[in-house]
């Protein structure tokens, strides 16, 4: 009996351990896991993997936050000296390739484009009926994106429908400015062909944004004629126009308003890090932009960010309507608010200047979890006052002074100012200082006077030669092989 | 037909031998000493029956010839003796060494001490006991060496770091552990008491657990039920209480005011405190936080069992609460089990091992920025708890991130229940004299279940903690595993000279996790008794979510052991894994391993000695691996964040690409060689083990730094794990025991183990030339780094060189023009003339380059003491307790600040103007070595005969204190205590210390 039942028991354990060994067991997919190489199978899959696509430009509140430092607008401020200091150094122009804050625009960027990119590298699997405003989308966000990486840091490793793999970087030397700003024009050029002048659904791309955009790159390569012929192309259009009210154009009640050509659209639905901020469904630059410590009605406090200078507030004329929807005056406030019997407090935070950003500042309401990450006031990133201002200089540098003082005076007139009846030399001047005066605040200041050549005179500490572009991150240098050459003077 | 008449003859064959049957007798003796021996075991093998020897070693048992009679006796190795006549039979019996018979658990097979040739570190149910630890991985601190055991936090049911010989990679460093056969991630579930023994395995015999065994395999075996004529039953109470141990000297009000108004005109801004002469000493936060908390522990066992079966059935409940936060911060366990074993035929066993646990626990936010030490440290001392209204006062102007701690305890509400099931249930069969078949079952299930809830909450203006909302959070983790583990073992032994033993097996084994989560906003009273996602007002878009997980292991074994006349001793491990973490052009590795021992004792040249008893030099090479990673990270998937916002507030949902994958992922390897030498001298009175090992850790598997043009860093991205660099970590272990023996009644022992280890990071890969992590006050560069030719998480921060006395020395400096009197001077490491990020340096490691554990027991008439110390020595902390805000609250030594020339020279002057001095610097760097007597026990076992007339086998009193003393220049909380992140492992934010604790128990054996 033993024996048999030995034999039983060895055959039984043999069985067991050569089937064991079967490799079969390891044949196992992430369990509910879409697979990245098999999606684009319908319409809804591009969709969804547009959605992607939008996401970053949330993270771009850096961008804007990051362009006002290091403009003569605001100052840093912040807590204290050391409060965020890639923040403090951008502000005081001492910034080095070793900057977390500079790395995440860097980062967030990118991964911007790598999310367009990878719709593109599976542009041709599915095809449906509205696949080009789908395409169209997808290539101005690039655009968008590439844009603002080539105006920080010139020239740029440049993906172009492909997703950067882990082990591909050092396919992608630095391409010339000249290329990425071609990419750019062709990219919105398609976009702005294919793309809708609107759509049910506000804060989509549409043919009026891919235009704009257009334009204004073609303003930044000094291309003006192409700029002014895309620029009144869009004028014309008359889809666009000045919202009245500029004290309220950047609160709630005017978001996607008539004025906005294209608008990065937050929301308070969802809380937020620290830990990750390009994940924050809201605005982040409205809460580090707050009133520091505040206690009172109508604002909600915030970390005291982005200080605006006495120096801003001097170039507004008393009577320019816009000075109000653009500086908040923390001390006038809580006189005002006191003779009313309401009570205000604040703190004072570092560079404290009394003035805050009032077109991106906190109010009650607009957050709810964590407050000073979730703001939802909507970026304005292309409104049609900055249209009609770029077509002015555009014409302007191509002779019709007509025309740029007719766009000036539409943007004038809004704020409450005569027109300007000037004679051609100072008009280019003047239309300058309109933009700084009408666009205050919404982070294209520092880069209107590198591309004019002015940053060195305005902005204390910049080096002319160095701080017109922003050093490469050192860490993106050394994981990409040193095959990067660092921008000059870092 | 054929059988019963086997059997029949078989039955008969005795009596046919009945005339040779008479009473045997004879003397045992002790072979050294010629005493004899009383007491001692007489079985007559053949016929079943025994006796014991009287007071004179003389016996007399009744045989017949050709039975076996077995002579045995505590202490001594049993002998045989085959019955070839009625007559008298005298044996001298060789005392044995029981250390040397120790069991050693090395995995799917037991050793001896003897014969293993591997380094192992035992830790007995014994020494647990006198430890009297509230979780087990207490018990391993100071217990073997070459083990390191750091606390995550102090707070009821926090966690241990376990690291066996150094830290080896900056990903997963936590051992594999087995309790039983089944894996435990956290030892949280355990009662300490229900444990036989823990054995860790520290070098390459390590590998036939092969790839989930680079960091060390702790195998851990619970109490087994043994056969006894009648049930034995422990029951084991203690009640105690725990305190802090330690305060951070902070300032009270008055110091405070007057600081702070120094602060503020050094900064050029108005003094805040006017009069200042009745500010008194103020509020102590930490009074206020700190509390005395109850701890307490019930455990019941009862074992036995007889020829066919053996059992063990437990239970135990176990109570600590908080000494911040009190039940807010409390933990209780429930644990049952139930061992059994029985003998279903002569050859086919069965055995089994089942555990249930259930454990409770809530906790407070710790360790962080924001976390209610760190709060309670940060608020001012002018501050009262209450205000006027009686409502929690709030932390105006402190900074958007100290809030009052009080009010932060009473609004925390967090619960995590976890019921654990696991076990084993296996079965093995003789297939011949020798050889044995096991199969076994391990399994495990888990329920972990969260509820969170966040009331409406305003703690001051601008505070990141304030909510506008109530929410509840709740989610339901299951993780469960099966493992099925195939085992043939073949024992054969040759004239008591060649002994081998041969291992081979096979083992599947899979795990799986489901998630569910959810939040709801607006929770019914802004109240914790309606926290629940089906009464919130509105589940939000992504408010709801789940994951899951899947993990498969696949795996061959064997090992052969050989001896040869228990002087020569070989052992050879190879283990062929296969898994799911790596995809199909890696997925299986292999790991071997050879081990050799030589007993030197038994050579003629050391026969003749009179002081070493035994001598064995142990040599081992081989490999184990690490695949302690994600799942799948060898393929992308769609699990990135993809969500923007149309139509106004509206949020939209779409499908984005997580994590970067790389389809090329491998094995980490870990290759260590190890030379030891265990040593029994003086009649086994000292023992020795000595161990030296050189573990080289390859092709480490990283999340790597990659650019992010590869776009990682998109919402629910993240960086690829690959295959780079390299770490060695060297070192030596010392052990020594002394056991003095006075008189049967006196007795004492004393230990000492120590450790040094030496961390180096010997290559990262290919283009990095470091990796950075931690995080140091707020918005600050990372301040630790792990780089080539340094231990992994140095910190890396200026260097300071004093404080400048005047302004001749900035002048004189010229690297800092803008710095004045009173800053911190830092050194210009790349002499630019300029102090900036590019003059940081290494500051200091969080490594200890020596841990030392000691230990010393005596027991005197029943009376027994003991004490436990342990240390670790050559390791910095970094204090980032501090928020240094204009208006927080300062520790005590900036009374020492620098305020005038010669006034100091270390610590800066005070300001809330512009400064470097809060720069990352060595000036927040402390030596973070201590000693600390771990435990002291003193107990009282009743005499036997006084507890017998109450009924009772054994009672034993006992008092005990924990944590009572540390010796240490440290100046935070407890510096024993780490996160478990090598990269942020030595930065305290406000630590949940370890508490002090005075425990009174009793034991009862009936």
């Amino acid at each position: 009996m033993n024996k048999i039942t030995n034999i039983k028991i060895w055959i039984l354990a043999t069985i067991i351990m050569v089937g064991q060994s079967c490799g079969e067991f390891l044949e196992v997919d992430p369990p509910y896991q879409i697979s990245s190489e098999t999606f684009f199978n319908s319409e809804d899959d591009y969709q969804q993997a547009l959605i992607g696509a939008y996401d970053l430009l949330q993270s771009s509140y850096v961008n804007v936050l990051m362009g006002e430092f290091a403009s003569d607008n605001t100052l840093c401020g912040g807590e204290n000296a050391n409060d965020v200091p890639g923040f403090q150094e951008i502000d005081d122009m001492r910034h080095g390739p070793v900057n977390n804050n500079l790395q995440d625009l860097w980062n967030w960027m990118y991964a911007g484009v790598n999310r367009c990119n990878y719709i593109f590298e599976f542009q041709n699997k599915t095809n449906f009926e509205n696949k080009d405003q789908v395409m169209g989308q997808a290539a101005f966000l690039r655009a968008y994106y590439f844009f603002e990486l080539t105006k920080w840091f010139g020239d740029i490793p440049m993906p172009i429908d492909v997703r950067v793999s882990f082990g591909s970087v050092q396919d992608y030397g630095r391409e010339a400015q000249a290329n990425v700003y071609a990419q750019i024009e062709s990219d919105l050029t398609f976009a702005a062909n294919v793309l809708p002048t609107s759509w049910d659904e506000q804060g989509r791309v549409t043919k009026g944004a891919a235009q704009s955009l257009l334009g204004k790159v073609l303003v930044y390569q000094e291309k003006y004629p192409a700029a002014v012929i895309i620029l009144d192309e869009v004028i014309r259009s008359e889809v666009y126009d000045l919202y009245d009210n500029y004290d309220a154009l950047f609160t709630q009640v005017a978001e996607n308003s008539i004025e906005s050509v294209f608008e990065v659209q937050y929301s308070n639905e969802q809380g937020a890090g620290f830990g990750c901020l390009q994940c924050s469904e809201g605005n982040v630059m409205v809460g580090f932009s707050g009133i520091r410590g505040y206690n009172g009605p109508t604002y909600a406090s915030g970390f005291s960010f982005n200080v605006p200078v006495q120096d801003l507030v001097d170039q507004f004329t008393p009577n320019d309507k816009r000075l109000r929807g653009t500086i908040m005056d923390i001390e006038a406030y809580k006189t005002e608010q006191e003779s009313q019997g309401n009570q205000v407090t604040y703190g004072e935070g570092w560079e404290h200047t009394g003035y805050y950003n009032h077109k991106y500042i906190p109010r009650t309401g607009e957050s709810f979890q964590d407050p000073n990450l979730t703001n939802s006031t909507n970026y304005r990133a292309i409104r049609f006052s900055d249209v009609l201002l770029l077509a002015a200089e555009a014409h302007n540098a191509t002779g019709n002074d007509t025309k740029a003082l007719e766009y000036v005076n539409r943007v004038r007139a809004r704020a409450g100012l005569s027109d300007l009846v000037t004679t051609s030399g100072s008009l280019e001047q003047d239309i300058q200082q309109e933009r700084r005066l009408e666009l205050a605040g919404e982070g294209h200041r520092f880069f209107d006077l590198v591309r004019r050549g002015e940053a060195a005179a305005k902005i204390p500490g910049f080096i002319q030669g160095t701080h017109e572009l922003f050093p490469i991150p050192l860490v993106e240098i050394e994981v990409a092989g040193n095959i990067w050459a660092q921008n000059p003077g870092y | 037909m054929k059988k019963r008449l086997w059997l029949a003859i078989l039955y008969l064959m005795p009596l046919g031998l009945l005339a040779q049957t008479g009473t045997i007798s004879g003397t045992l003796t002790d072979a050294s000493t010629n005493e004899g021996l009383s007491f001692a075991n007489v079985f007559n093998v053949t016929s079943k029956t025994g006796t014991i020897t009287d007071l004179d070693g003389n016996y007399e048992l009744s045989a017949t010839v050709g039975d076996v009679l077995e002579m045995s006796y505590v202490g001594y190795e049993s002998a045989k003796m085959n019955v070839t006549a009625i007559e008298k039979m005298n044996l001298a019996l060789n005392s044995a060494s029981a250390l040397l018979n120790e069991v050693v658990v090395i995995g799917y097979g037991s050793s001896t001490k003897k014969e293993i040739t591997g380094a192992v570190s035992i830790v007995k149910a014994e020494e647990i006991a006198k430890l009297n630890p509230n979780r087990l991985e207490q018990a391993l601190q100071g217990q073997s060496a070459g083990v390191q055991i750091s606390s995550q936090s102090g707070s009821p049911g926090g966690g241990y770091n376990i690291r066996i010989r150094g830290i080896s990679t900056n990903g997963d460093n936590n051992p594999l552990i087995l309790v039983d056969g089944v894996r435990y991630a956290d030892l949280s579930a355990l009662d300490p008491y229900s444990i036989e023994s823990i054995n860790i395995l520290k070098d390459a015999s390590a590998s036939i657990y092969g790839v989930q065994a680079a960091n060390g395999v702790v195998l851990i075996t619970t109490k087994k039920g043994t056969k006894s004529d009648k049930p034995v039953i422990d029951f084991h109470a203690y009640v105690g209480t725990q305190s802090s141990a330690r305060r951070i000297p902070v300032l009270n009000a008055t110091e405070y005011a007057i600081l702070s108004n120094e602060a503020h005109a050094n900064g050029g801004q108005t003094p805040p405190f006017g009069e200042i002469s009745d500010l008194g000493e103020g509020t102590d936060w930490q009074d206020e936080v700190f509390q005395d908390a109850p701890i307490r522990n019930y455990y019941l066992n009862v074992r036995g069992g007889g020829d066919k079966a053996r059992y063990a059935i437990g239970g135990s409940y176990f109570d600590q609460q908080g000494i911040v936060g009190g039940e807010k911060a409390g933990f209780k366990r429930y644990t049952g089990n139930v061992n059994l074993d029985v003998d279903l035929t002569e050859k086919l066993k069965f055995n089994s091992v089942v555990t249930y646990a259930k454990q409770n626990r809530k906790t407070l936010s710790e360790n962080a920025i924001g976390s209610v030490l760190f709060n309670a440290l940060n608020m001012p001392s002018t501050l009262t708890p209450l205000d006027e209204n009686g409502d929690f006062t709030l932390a105006e102007g402190l900074g958007a991130e100290v809030i009052n701690p009080l009010q932060q305890i009473a609004n925390t509400f967090n619960n995590v229940d976890v019921n654990r099931f696991s076990g084993t249930a296996g079965l093995s069969y003789d297939l011949a004299e020798g050889l044995t078949f096991t199969s076994s079952l391990p399994f495990n299930f888990s329920l972990v279940t969260n509820r969170g809830f966040s009331p409406i909450a305003f703690y001051g203006s601008g505070k990141v903690f304030n909510t506008v909302e109530s929410s509840v959070s709740e989610s339901t983790q299951t993780y469960s595993s099966w493992g099925w583990d195939n085992v043939l073992n073949y024992t054969y032994t040759h004239d008591d000279i060649h002994k081998i033993d041969v291992t081979a097996g096979t083992s599947m084994y899979e795990e799986n996790f489901q998630g569910v989560y959810a939040t709801g906003f607006g929770v019914p009273n802004n109240s914790y008794e309606f926290a629940a996602v089906s009464q919130a007002n509105e589940i939000r878009p992504g408010g709801a979510s789940s994951g899951a997980g899947i993990f498969r292991l696949l795996s061959q074994f064997g090992r052969i052991q050989y001896g040869y006349n228990y002087k020569y001793l070989i052992s050879g491990i190879i283990r062929r894994d296969g898994t799911t973490r790596f995809g199909p052009n890696n997925r299986y590795g292999i790991f071997p391993s050879i081990s050799l021992g030589w007993v030197m004792s038994e050579e003629s040249f050391l026969q003749d000695n009179s002081f070493i008893d035994f001598a064995k030099l142990r040599l081992s090479y081989g490999q184990t691996g690490n695949d302690k990673i994600g799942d799948f990270r060898y393929v992308a998937g769609l699990n990135g964040e993809s969500e923007y916002v149309f139509d106004g507030n509206t949020l939209v949902f779409g499908q984005a690409v997580g994590a970067i994958a790389n389809p090329d992922i491998n094995w980490e390897r870990n290759t260590q060689f190890n030379a030891g030498l265990d040593l029994n001298l003086f009649g086994e009175a000292l023992t020795v083990t000595a161990d030296y090992f050189i573990k080289e850790s390859n092709d480490l598997l990283l999340s790597i730094p990659v650019s992010g043009i590869t776009g990682y860093t998109a919402p629910g991205g993240g960086l690829p794990i690959a295959n780079a660099g390299s770490i060695k970590n060297t070192g030596i272990e010392l052990a020594i025991n002394y056991r003095y023996d006075v008189s049967e009644d006196i007795s004492f022992s004393f230990g000492v183990n120590g450790s040094k280890l030496k961390n180096e990071t010997t290559s990262l890969n290919d283009g990095v030339s470091f990796i950075q992590g931690g995080g140091f006050s707020i918005g600050q560069l990372p301040p630790t780094r792990w780089e080539v030719g340094q231990p992994i998480g140095y910190f890396y921060g200026l260097e300071t060189d004093g404080v400048f006395q005047n302004t001749s020395e900035i002048e004189s400096h010229s690297s800092q023009p803008d710095a004045l009197p009173g800053d911190l001077r830092f050194v210009d490491r790349n002499n630019d003339g300029a102090i900036d990020s590019e003059d940081r340096t290494f500051i200091g490691s969080p490594i200890p380059e020596y841990i030392f554990g000691m230990s010393f027991s005596a027991e005197i008439h029943g009376f027994d003491f003991s004490a436990f110390a342990d240390a670790q020595v050559g390791r910095d902390l970094v204090r980032n307790y501090a928020r240094n805000l204009p208006l927080t609250n300062r520790t005590a030594y900036s009374i020492d600040r620098w305020h005038g020339e010669g006034t100091s020279t270390d610590i800066p002057r005070l300001t809330t103007g512009a400064t470097d001095n809060n720069l990352f610097s060595d000036y927040f760097i402390e030596d973070g070595s201590y000693l600390r007597i771990k435990t002291i026990q003193v107990g009282y076992t009743i005499p036997r005969y006084g507890a017998q007339s109450i009924g009772l086998e054994k009672v034993r009193i006992y008092g005990s204190v924990s944590n009572p003393f540390t010796f240490t220049k440290y100046q935070g909380y407890d510096p024993n205590i780490s996160s478990g992140n090598p990269l942020d492992s030595g930065i305290d934010n406000g630590y949940y210390p370890q508490a002090r604790t005075f425990i009174a128990g009793i034991k009862i054996t009936l």
